[in-house]
């Protein structure tokens, strides 16, 4: 696993309980505030359809350094806190390194038990995505 | 009381958001959301967080608490069997509305719901708070969970051909659209429709754009009216996992007075996995032979 993956995954690891929930509110705390080019073009970006709360992603950049948008309302902050996650885990790294994370790191995070299964599937929604889009970008480059 | 509240069969049952401002003091008041973090980003002062999915649930089994588990949540949280609790949270109160419902389960008395729910007390710009409450241990006894009177079991399901029976989910769930969009991951279920005979009233037609209920009249438009449905008839409610049904549930038995509603909890994750079971596709709502 990346370093950059094992770092996150260790965040939440290293915690138990309640406390793996504050770190996950952490994370949406700390999620960059969107490129203001996406608000003034919204078709740019791809809803996650798997949420329930309205996330939208977009990757652009090129194979060797991937650049990930995420918007996600500060009313979803579980939401909100899989986008922040998943931007400082795989913001950055190269198309071939995004390409082989794991389907299963949502649950590598350890936050199963802690919240509903619907929602780990939204956020395994949003890595799919992400690998789909990063796939698209290789293939035009 | 308002004028609204005066036209509920039992207005009691629901506060408004400045009834609570002044009176949060003298009740236990409960958060409960769809989103679980929600609460730690800033709650109501005083408000006790109840995480559905986590507290509400056997850890094991499919099926909610039992009465020791129920009674020793209730200690935890500070809550007695005598307390009168306030329901509200996010999403026009779907979760307090399921929370309420299993606060029903077990019997608990004075159980209320926050008319508007968390939006309506933040766009009021009424005071938050990330400050936990420390409140002492509650005195609850252990309550027998009662199944036989508001909760629907697949069985009863089967047996309710003639009866009302009102799926809340949104229009494409009802059809069966919803689980074959190519690419999509569907909800959990191995088929996509509605239980025959069910009338589709999406649950977000019982509510306004404030998140609060509509009126009585407008409720009985869409429920009773709009459905074709008699008050009087015995009523089963159901979505996905039976918490956007229990906003119904509530509707139809506290606002209009429905005398025998029960939510199917089972709901579609349970229906649309069961084999052998009749299942609808499409916009007719077909029939419960």
């Amino acid at each position: 696993m990346h370093e950059r993956l094992l770092a996150v995954v260790d965040d939440f690891q290293s915690m138990t309980g309640n406390d793996r929930l504050q770190m996950l509110l952490e994370y949406a705390d700390s999620l960059p505030e969107l490129d203001p080019k996406f608000g003034e073009n919204p078709e740019l970006l791809e809803r996650v359809e798997e949420c329930q709360a309205p996330v939208f992603i977009a990757v652009e950049g090129t194979q060797e350094k991937v650049d990930l948008h995420f918007s996600a309302p500060r009313e979803a902050p579980t939401t909100r806190g899989f986008a922040s996650a998943l931007n400082q885990a795989l913001n950055g790294l190269s198309a071939k390194e995004i390409l082989s994370v794991s389907d299963d790191f949502p649950t590598q995070l350890g936050l199963d038990e802690l919240i509903s299964p619907l929602r780990v599937r939204g956020m395994r929604g949003m890595l799919a995505r992400i690998k789909r889009k990063t796939a698209e970008l290789a293939g035009d480059n | 009381m308002s004028d609204k509240f005066a036209g509920y069969a039992h207005p009691q049952v629901l506060v408004t958001t400045q009834w609570l401002a002044e009176n949060r003091q003298s009740v236990k008041v409960v958060e409960s959301n769809e989103d679980i973090l929600l609460y730690d980003t800033g709650h109501i002062p005083g408000a006790i967080k109840l995480d559905w999915h986590t507290e509400l649930n056997d850890p094991v089994r499919r099926d909610y608490l039992d009465g020791e588990g129920f009674a020793a949540l209730m200690q935890r949280k500070g809550i007695s069997r005598d307390d009168t609790v306030v329901l509200y949270g996010d999403k026009s109160n779907w979760w307090a509305c399921y929370a309420f419902w299993v606060f029903k389960l077990f019997g608990h008395e004075d159980v209320r719901l926050l008319d508007g729910g968390r939006a309506k007390w933040i766009a009021e710009e009424r005071e938050l708070t990330r400050e936990l409450p420390n409140l002492p241990a509650g005195n609850y006894p252990v309550v027998e969970r009662d199944d036989s009177v508001i909760r629907a079991f697949r069985d009863d399901v089967l047996k309710h051909a003639g009866s009302p029976i009102v799926d809340i989910r949104s229009f494409p769930e009802y059809t069966g659209e919803r689980l074959h969009m190519p690419d999509y991951p569907n909800e959990g279920a191995a088929r996509a429709g509605h239980i025959p005979s069910a009338k589709n009233v999406p649950w977000g037609k019982c509510v306004q754009e404030d998140g609060t209920f509509k009126p009585v009249e407008g409720l009985r438009e869409v429920l009773l009216n709009e459905t074709g449905f008699n008050e009087d008839q015995k009523f089963i409610t159901y979505c996905r996992i039976g918490e956007r049904s229990s906003l119904t549930w509530f509707a139809l038995k506290y606002l209009i007075g429905v005398k025998d509603v029960r939510n199917y909890d089972g709901s579609w994750t349970e229906w649309g996995n069961l084999v052998g079971v009749p299942v609808v596709k499409g916009e007719e709502a077909g029939v419960l032979a």
